[in-house]
């Protein structure tokens, strides 16, 4: 198997992290070194295996749908990068 | 008294309670050691100022019934401290200062510790010997130059050079007991689902878990009692009665059933490691237990699994760093450039490497042939244990393949950075309960580190195993102070 460049364009688009081409070219050798290590898991045979999904091995337990956080804005608006008192402020997104 | 950062955690609460010492001598000891250790680079923000305000309170009106009364400790960096700046070791978290406060570390001041402050760890616990941290290497006490391992590189360089007696790590693939075996010290793994993960920043929620790391057994049960309970903050969280495990502590093992799993026995593993491993076998047998060969067959397929599982749900945590409602922004022109310039700019290469390997095996068209895969390896690799443990109550295996390495000596090569769990990763798939424990010396006198793995919740079992080792081994760390001008 082998990644080539266009293909890490597509993963750094849906991973959302801008990649220039000299970045590109080293993902694509370490991920290719990567994924040749990983390949190793075709040599099992797992088509009657039941995947694991969650290692703990109990069932999620019921709440009451009750509000414990009242009155919290501030402390959420605190970190924000750019707000404006009351909201979290972005980049234009409508022309 | 000039030897108190030099005490165990068991004999500063001793001396706190017998009045012999107070919070304030025991915390401005360790600040004052901690400021003579800036070239270790083992915090990343300290609380000085307010640590010794606190002691001082304490001493006012002790409370002598606690577990950690007045004891001083930092922490690692990816715990979040209410109103203490948290970073998780990137610079995408640099300015993120928390509203809360994580129940692990709340569970630890509830018993009377104080916050000495934040210490260093690879970015998003992401690495195996500090050197992925925004702010900069760690170095290992044991030697210049020497990685203390990862990612928990801070907290086991803080405590094996004296600069708080005791913290807590976290372990997704060995990030507690790869760093304690490369410094001497014990670090335990606990059980999946035994300490909340509500307040520690997630790197692959399946597999993360917080746990002690200190220079004795005795100091690693008692903070574990402390981390250990039931949190409905964090839904896989498990309901179950814990043991006051120093209390209960024994170095009784006799007749106890010792596995050793022929897989561990890897291609180019150094001889010093094999030996180590033998005098393991041998200190097992001299304290009345009984050794039995063992298979764990799928051990070869652990960590190409992990690396499947751990990026996935990785790319998925990490999705929440968007420049919007916290942490670092880069400008965009738009709302997606900006989103793509924050996280380019906000995470460092071993972030987005594991972010873009995460994103791959997640994306349309190989998630059957990836991730579906791993889960079923996964499941084999657990069923695996579930076998041995209907014959043997533990299994001895050594910690890591190698002692401590040089400072970039592997950070062009990832794979071979990998390669340094290879031991400690099967623990997490399977969700089970390790600790490490310094066993010997290589050529060099770099320690290194035997491990012991317990069936789910049976922490008790291997402290006790742990602890019956450790007097037989009789370990003494190499500590010469040379960061100390």
């Amino acid at each position: 198997m082998s990644i080539d460049l266009k293909t890490i364009k597509h993963i750094s688009k849906l991973a959302r992290i801008s990649v220039d081409e000299e970045r590109a070219e080293k993902l694509a050798g370490d991920l290719n070194s990567i994924f040749d290590f990983i390949e190793k898991l075709n040599e099992l045979k797992t088509d009657n295996v039941e995947p694991l999904t969650s290692i703990a091995e109990t069932t999620l337990k019921l709440r009451s749908d009750e509000v414990k956080s009242k009155n919290i804005r501030e402390q959420i608006i605190k970190n924000s990068p750019q707000d404006n008192e009351d909201y979290f402020v972005v980049p234009k997104v409508i022309e | 008294m000039s030897d108190i950062t030099k005490q165990s955690l068991t004999e500063l609460v001793e001396n706190i309670k017998n009045k012999k010492l107070s919070s304030t001598d025991v915390t401005k000891a360790f600040i004052d050691r901690s400021e003579k250790s800036e070239e270790l680079n083992a915090y990343i923000t300290n609380d000085f100022t307010s640590a010794i305000d606190k002691a001082k309170k304490f001493d006012q009106k002790p409370n002598l019934d606690l577990k950690l009364p007045g004891i001083p400790m930092a922490v690692k960096d990816l715990f979040c401290t209410k109103n203490i700046k948290t970073t998780a070791g990137s610079k995408i978290l640099n300015n993120f200062v928390p509203t809360y406060e994580s129940t692990v570390t709340e569970n630890i001041w509830n018993e009377g510790a104080i916050l000495l402050g934040k210490l260093n760890c690879d970015e998003f616990a992401m690495g195996s010997s500090n050197e992925t941290s925004f702010f900069g290497n760690v170095q290992n006490p044991i030697d210049k130059n020497l990685v203390p391992g990862g990612s928990s590189g801070g907290s086991a360089s803080a405590v094996a050079g004296q600069l708080t007696p005791i913290t807590i790590g976290t372990d997704t693939g060995g990030s507690i007991r790869q760093p304690a075996s490369f410094t001497g010290i014990v670090g335990l793994k606990p059980t999946y689902g035994s300490c909340s993960r509500y307040g520690i920043v997630a790197f692959a929620s399946s597999l993360d878990q917080a746990g002690p790391m200190a220079q004795n057994v005795k100091d690693c049960a008692l903070l574990h009692e402390v981390i250990s309970s039931y949190d409905p903050k964090d839904s896989t969280s498990i309901d179950f009665k814990r043991n006051h495990f120093s209390k209960e502590l024994t170095n009784n093992i006799k007749g106890k059933k010792i596995g050793i799993p022929k897989e561990y026995r890897v291609d180019g593993m150094p001889k010093e490691i094999e030996d180590l491993w033998q005098k393991g076998i041998q200190y097992i047998k001299d304290c009345g237990a009984e050794t039995i060969d063992i298979s764990l067959p799928n051990t070869s397929y652990a960590l190409p699994t992990y690396y499947i599982v751990a990026p996935a749900e990785a790319s998925s945590n990490l999705a929440r760093y968007d420049g919007v409602k916290y942490g670092f922004r880069a400008k965009g022109e738009n709302l997606i450039d900006m989103y793509e310039k924050t996280r380019s700019e906000g995470f460092g290469a071993e972030v987005q490497r594991r972010i873009m390997i995460g994103t791959y095996v997640l994306s349309s068209g190989y998630y059957d042939a990836y991730y579906l895969k791993a889960q079923k390896v996964r499941k084999l690799i657990k069923n695996d244990f579930d076998d041995v443990y209907k014959k043997v109550d533990a299994i001895l295996t050594p910690s890591t393949p190698s002692s401590a390495f040089k400072i970039g000596e592997k950070t062009n090569d990832p794979v071979s950075m990998y390669l340094n769990d290879i031991f400690t990763v099967p623990v997490n798939l399977a969700g089970l309960p390790a600790i490490s424990i310094p066993a010997g010396h290589d050529s060099n006198g770099y320690p290194l580190g035997l491990q012991i793995i317990g069936k789910a919740f049976d922490e008790q079992n291997i402290l006790n195993i742990a602890y019956a080792m450790e007097e037989k081994i009789n370990f003494k760390n190499k500590i010469t102070d040379w960061w100390i001008k």
